[in-house]
């Protein structure tokens, strides 16, 4: 058979083809790109997974913001335009994440992003934020260690969360020994850091503090449930510091219920177990055990009870559950209003320097402000399971906790702070009065 | 029997009655006490249910476990406070004067962690002498865990009417952990003591014994640390025991994922990774059962997971079959291309649950035969799981069943041999792997009956087990059932033996690269199928 | 199916593909850097890192096409080479922020520092040289091949079980690099890059080169493939994939073939791994998932098994699939059209885009006079991959 050689075909061909396939790639590439530029409303985008693992947690806050949207198109929008939401699906996938948010930015224009959910994903959209300069509400308590011009933390530091936590149960339980249990990921890793050498700093000796991780979505619990009751039963008071992630709750609790721990014995405090983890379990063999946040659904403010009828007549779901990300973004999405009311616009730069100071009502009764630091003061509450899948809130800080961006319990932060007003850094290092790397 | 026992019940009310007749009765302490749980302040409840209790007065047992139930209702204006009856009658707990109605303004008294404990001990003293047996131990238990000096009347004279022997040890256990800790305890009681709870030789004795504190005589805190050696030596054999059976336990819930895998990918050679979503479906199917149980026949909750599992395998079967008409059959003997498909198919499945019941976890309740543990010797077991096992067995035992003795299970092994000479034979092959393909995923779907007791019912569900169920399959050996039986329990004691040594993660990654290491060994497994069809 | 098509060095669809790529690779480029942004034909910089993102996908492909397409393994891990190419350009690029990290630590990266490290893992050791680094992506994926290949040839597992293995491979990397204690950034992975051989990874020019290169890789890649699958070394490779033990016994070392060719695949991935992670600018565990491997080998069922062509446009067509379905009002139902894909894919395309497109234009020549057939069929570059395993 004949055969062509390469000089043949390109001649055949014709250069003519090539162009043209090349010139409507480029045609179709500008197209796209084509942003329709509507100036009647303010595009606010949503970056929260819709689909995949992380689905589960974040489809809520998706809802939460569209209904913020909702409310506030409702009273005549802002800056007498309306708000329009663009809602993307990063699908649990972290690279997804950063090529979403370059779109959500150049292609829709969007003024503010209110999304991510896991650190990974916050990681991964940091670079795209600080490049194209941008506003990212992140709703979830976090490992803190950050402090970004260009994202603002709604949820809680590890100081507005696990450090109360402990507090409480050291001097009300009187709990003596520890079990710090989480999954393998940043987050329990540092908080775990943070509270081990926290309760050093209390007198607690090493071989009262038990650690151990687990894997994602870790589904048998057997031995870890039988090693904590094991190291429980040497005499002290125990307690179980739980930073087991999402998915893995469900089967651990099951497991306790299961084997008999009860809360008055080695009660478990968990920080990332809200009422729509519960959702998942019977709570009966569960109550007693606790949970430290920022919001819970059965306090009883007159904001709060607005806001639940609300959102269930939004939802058309008399059932459905509010938790303490969702208030983190109810607060930052006002914030964002009252930045943009304050300064009659939506340009990120001048919304960004106006946001630290600006306050906000949270749903428990406060009234949250913007720090410097980009992290809110929350109040701080410790709930017990209830036997219908709520919590009881047993305690609560007497005011509002201040969120540090760095911990002061970790060996090469303690020296941070974030100072975007004054010093216009996120990792200021006061010793040394200068602003390390290139954080700016 | 009874007649003893209502006696005894008699003598218990009647002692109980003159007691508090013996007390003056004006509005004293007691009264004061009972007001206090309207504070709504966990300090003032503390000493509430300590007066109580100590006040001898026969609304203390009546209000404390009202307590412990949350039918206390305290009124914060009046300051009132009303126990609320199972029967849903109330009376006044300050006087025991039946009452109407309890106010709306009125709150259940809350409770914390260590007010429950609290309560806890204020019960043990006051239902030591209760009829029923199992109160009694129950009290026994929480007098020995909270060891206060003040029961220790109590106790000796419950102990001096007991007539049954477990609840007699249990009492004496409870005396030898208050005089362990009391200070003017004689040595000799103390050194008795000690050896009482060595008996007693599990964790709460060990937790007791490391706790006596310092201030102890020579001689005793010498004989608790070599009480605590000899159980903790004790608890070493146990704990081989234990992990043991989490292996088994762990091995049963993965041959229950594996089983339905082994038939499809066995004996058709498909490559299902849908599978996994048809444990889902099953999971899912259980939740629908309760949920329409919940609403229309809530008596019958407890046989809920009895309905569920024909139900999901007929569901799981039945989308089994769908699957196989329409996908599968085309794809016979491209093994790869199935495998490709049935993802993009166990894709669909998950966003079709996650559309319908939205992507939270839905709720499961374990039936009460299936909560709970009992303890054999020093470990404890979980009904759930050992149910789960038994389950297990049973699906495994009735499979193997089908196969040897039902034509059907006849044409599937003539099948599985050698596909054309069957066909040849007069077996309609396409319906003997539509039916296969059926009977693998319904297995999965009632794999997911038994999941639903242990995991997250979430769309993610049929994902966690999917690499595992190959894993088990792939190493037991592809086409034999006892070959995946034996597979499942391997990985499962060996995953539990190294947990402890090398944490949960590691644990598992060793797994992982000992099984791609044995693949190398034996390519096809522990019990390769041995004939010419292998090498197809 | 003629032998004699296999020995040409390009064919028709190639040499388009291979243009298109060039001209990509330099239009896009200039027409980023030079065009006033906002004009008509201006790409911008965001879809300049989207495509730079699809065409390392490409080239992950072509390594999967390699050996699935031409040497019927189909591995299910292949993302895990993928991946570790890319955590070596990682390290290099997060050995390069230096002081710049939040904390200013010069030696240890951020994660390293707030959980306390004290000093670099001995594994870190020489990733701040960019020569190191590019070795490295080299030879630790082809390493991994060869080692895993070695084992799992040689006792000649095949098939369906090969395809497992690999699978638990790369579960057992991914949960490895989930640890912390691993020293890779647990979860979190490597992220916050500043600069690559000094340009600031973020700046316009730097995309537009790493696209640049990211089409050149594409190129050299496609070429190797091309050059190893028409040589006399490809034809073996066909006959293992068509008939492995007939091969075995006409005296071919079976495994030895393998092995080359899967090695030879996990640099490429490799590669594509390392061009990835700048212009995407994270890389993390999840890059090891199951799944994202099992998709790539989608990517090369829809374009076309055994059509290096078709691998490639397989990758871009399904990611910019990917892409335009996850935003807007059909972002829930993009799983659903992702998973119909592969259903309908297998079934009605068995051989793919470019496979079937050649398969029809094929039969329509058919139909003219003879003369003109004979050349028409030897244009068609595709061999219909056997079915049977």
């Amino acid at each position: 058979m004949p055969t062509k050689s390469i000089h043949d075909i390109a001649a055949s061909f014709s250069r003519r083809g090539v162009l043209a396939a090349t010139t409507g790639l480029l045609l179709g590439l500008a197209s796209i790109s084509g942003a329709k530029a509507a100036d009647d409303t303010i595009k606010v985008g949503v970056l929260h997974s819709l689909s995949g693992t992380m689905a589960i947690s974040e489809t809520t806050l998706k809802d939460t913001i569209l209904f913020l949207i909702d409310e506030q198109n409702k009273k005549g929008g802002v800056l007498g335009k309306k708000l329009e939401a663009v809602v993307v699906d990063p699908a649990s996938n972290w690279p997804l994440f950063a090529e979403k948010a370059r779109e959500l930015i150049t292609k829709d224009k969007v003024s503010v992003v209110f999304g991510c959910w896991t650190s990974v994903s916050r990681k991964s959209v940091l670079p795209v934020f600080k490049e194209l300069n941008n506003i990212l509400f992140y709703p979830v308590q976090y490992e803190g260690e950050e402090s970004e011009r260009n994202v603002f933390y709604t949820g809680a530091a590890p100081n507005q969360q696990a450090i109360p936590a402990v507090d409480y149960l050291m001097k009300d339980e009187k709990v003596k020994r520890w079990v710090l249990a989480g999954t393998d990921y940043v987050y329990p890793r540092t908080t775990n850091k943070i509270l081990e050498a926290y309760l050093k700093s209390k007198g607690v000796a090493q071989e009262d503090i038990m650690i151990n991780y687990t894997p994602f979505g870790h589904s048998d619990w057997q031995t870890i449930v039988a090693d904590i009751k094991k190291f429980g039963s040497a005499g002290k008071k125990t307690a179980v510091v739980s930073t087991i992630n999402g998915d893995a709750n469900v089967p651990f609790y099951k497991e306790l219920g299961n084997q008999g721990i009860k809360a008055k014995d080695i009660p478990v405090v968990a920080f990332s177990v809200g009422e729509e983890e519960l959702a998942g379990i019977d709570t009966k063999p569960l109550v007693g055990h606790l949970a430290a946040w920022n919001y819970f659904q059965s306090i009883k403010t007159p904001a709060n009870e607005k806001f639940i009828k609300d959102w269930q007549a939004y939802t058309k779901n008399p059932k459905r559950t509010t938790n303490d990300p969702m208030e983190a973004h109810v607060i930052g999405f006002n914030m964002w209003i009252k930045a943009v009311e304050k300064v009659k616009s939506t340009d990120p730069d001048k919304v960004i320097d106006a946001l630290p100071g600006i306050e906000a009502p949270n749903l428990t009764g406060g009234t949250s402000k913007m720090l410097p630091n980009h992290h809110i003061t929350k109040p701080v509450f410790i709930g017990e399971i209830k036997g219908n899948g709520q919590f009881d809130v047993v305690w609560k800080t007497p005011g509002l906790v201040a969120g540090d961006a760095w911990s002061k319990e970790l060996e090469g932060s303690k020296d941070l702070i974030g100072d975007w007003v004054g010093k216009k850094c996120g990792n200021f290092n006061t010793k040394t009065n200068k602003c390390l790397g290139s954080g700016s | 029997m009874p007649t003893k026992l209502s006696a005894r019940f008699c003598s218990f009310v009647l002692s109980l009655f003159l007691i508090a007749f013996a007390l003056p009765a004006f509005a004293g302490p007691f009264e004061d006490a009972v007001a206090k749980f309207a504070n709504d302040d966990y300090s003032d409840t503390d000493e509430a249910i300590g007066a109580v209790a100590s006040s001898g007065n026969k609304l203390a047992f009546p209000i404390i476990s009202a307590l412990q139930d949350g039918r206390l209702m305290a009124d914060p204006d009046t300051k009132k406070v009303y126990v609320t009856g199972t029967d849903g009658k109330s009376i006044d707990a300050a006087t025991g004067e039946p009452v109407a109605s309890v106010p709306d303004s009125a709150n259940a008294v809350r409770l914390n962690n260590r007010l429950r404990r609290s309560v806890d001990a204020a019960l043990g003293s006051l239902t030591l002498q209760s009829p029923d047996l199992g109160a009694r131990l129950q009290a026994a238990q929480s007098v020995f865990k909270s060891h206060e000096e003040t029961a220790l009347e109590a106790v000796e004279s419950a102990l001096a009417k007991e007539s049954n022997k477990s609840a007699k040890t249990a009492l004496g256990e409870a005396r030898a952990a208050i005089l362990l800790f009391k200070s003017d305890a004689t040595e000799v009681q103390k050194l008795e003591a000690v050896a009482t709870i060595k008996a007693r030789g599990d964790q709460d004795a060990l937790a007791l014994l490391s706790d006596i504190g310092t201030d102890q005589p020579a001689s005793v805190a010498k004989a608790a640390t070599s009480a605590i050696g000899s159980i903790q030596n004790t608890l070493a054999v146990w704990s081989t025991v234990q992990n043991a059976w989490y292996g088994l336990s762990l091995g049963s819930v993965l041959l229950l994922a594996a089983i339905g895998l082994a038939i499809t990918f066995g004996v058709m050679g498909v490559i299902n990774m849908a599978h996994g979503e048809m444990v889902m479906l099953g999971a899912y199917t259980t939740f629908v059962v309760q949920e329409v149980i919940r609403t229309r026949y809530p008596t019958l909750f407890d046989y809920s997971l009895l309905i569920a599992v024909p139900l999901a395998f007929l569901v799981a079967g039945a989308i089994g079959v769908l699957i196989e008409r329409s996908i599968i059959r085309f794809l016979y003997g491209r093994p790869l291309e199935t495998l490709l498909a049935t993802w993009g198919l166990s894709l669909v499945l998950q966003q079709a649950v996650r559309t319908m019941f939205g992507p939270t976890n839905r709720e499961v309740g374990n039936p009460s035969w299936m909560s709970g543990a009992f303890e054999l010797g020093q470990i404890t077991i979980t009904y759930n799981r050992l149910w789960i096992l038994c389950f297990t067995l049973a699906v495994f035992v009735i499979l193997l069943a089908m196969l040897r003795y039902t034509a059907l299970g006849l044409e599937m092994r003539a099948v599985t041999q050698n596909r054309r000479m069957a066909a040849s034979m007069g077996i309609a092959t396409s319906r003997v792997d539509a039916l296969t393909f059926g009977l693998g995923s319904g297995i999965a779907g009632i794999a997911g009956v038994a999941l639903s007791q242990i995991d997250n019912v979430s769309p993610n569900l049929g994902q966690s087990y999917i690499i595992d169920s190959f894993m088990v399959v792939v190493f037991g050996g592809v086409g034999n059932l006892w070959g995946t039986l034996v597979g499942a329990f391997t990985l499962g004691i060996a995953n539990k033996f190294l947990e402890p040594v090398a944490g949960a993660v590691l644990g598992k990654i060793a797994i992982l690269v000992l099984i791609i290491l044995f693949i190398q060994k034996r390519p096809r497994g522990l019990f390769a199928l041995k004939g010419r069809a292998v090498e197809a | 199916m003629t032998p004699h098509m296999l020995t040409r060095s390009l064919d028709r669809g190639a040499a388009i593909f291979l243009m298109v790529v060039a001209a990509c690779g330099i239009l896009i480029p200039l027409s980023n850097l030079l065009l006033p942004t906002g004009s008509f034909l201006q790409v911008p910089t965001y879809l300049v890192a989207l495509w730079g993102k699809y065409v390392c996908y490409a080239i992950l492909a072509l390594s999967i096409d390699l050996i699935w397409g031409y040497c019927g393994i189909l591995s299910l891990g292949h993302g895990a080479f993928f991946a570790l190419g890319g955590y070596a350009m990682g390290m290099y690029l997060m050995r390069q922020i230096g002081t710049r990290g939040v904390y200013g630590n010069p030696i240890l990266p951020d994660f390293m520092v707030f959980l306390n490290w004290q000093k670099l893992p001995w594994y870190w050791y020489g990733f701040d040289m960019f020569w190191f680094a590019a070795l490295m992506v080299l030879v630790v994926p082809g390493l991994l091949a060869f080692c895993f290949g070695w084992l799992a040839f040689r006792s000649r597992v095949t098939g369906v079980y090969l395809s497992i293995i690999t699978q638990a491979m790369t579960y057992a990397l991914l949960l490895a690099f989930f640890r912390n204690d691993f020293g890779f950034g647990g979860n979190n992975g490597l992220t916050d890059f500043k600069d690559i051989l000094g340009f600031n990874v973020q700046a316009e020019g730097t995309r537009a080169a790493l696209f640049a290169l990211s089409c050149l890789a594409l190129i050299f890649s496609f070429l190797i493939c091309r050059s190893v699958v028409s040589s006399k070394l490809g034809k073996v490779l066909i006959a293992i994939r068509d008939a492995e033990s007939r091969s075995r016994f006409l005296g071919y070392r079976v495994e030895s073939y393998k092995l080359f060719v899967f090695t030879l695949s996990a640099c490429m991935a490799g590669v594509a791994g390392a061009l990835y992670v700048p212009q995407v600018g994270i890389i993390n565990p999840s890059e090891f998932a199951p799944g994202n491997s099992i998709e790539a080998v989608i990517w090369v069922a829809v374009g076309g098994r055994g059509t290096l062509v078709g691998a490639a446009l397989g990758a871009i067509v399904v990611n910019y699939a990917k892409t335009f379905f996850t935003s807007g009002v059909l972002a829930p139902y993009w799983l659903f059209m992702l998973g119909a894909l592969f259903i309908l894919v297998t079934l009605l395309l068995p051989k793919g885009i470019v496979g079937t497109f050649s398969a029809w234009r094929e039969s329509t020549r058919e139909r003219r006079p003879a003369a003109t057939s004979a050349s028409a069929a030897a244009e068609d570059g595709i061999t219909e991959p056997n079915m049977a395993e």
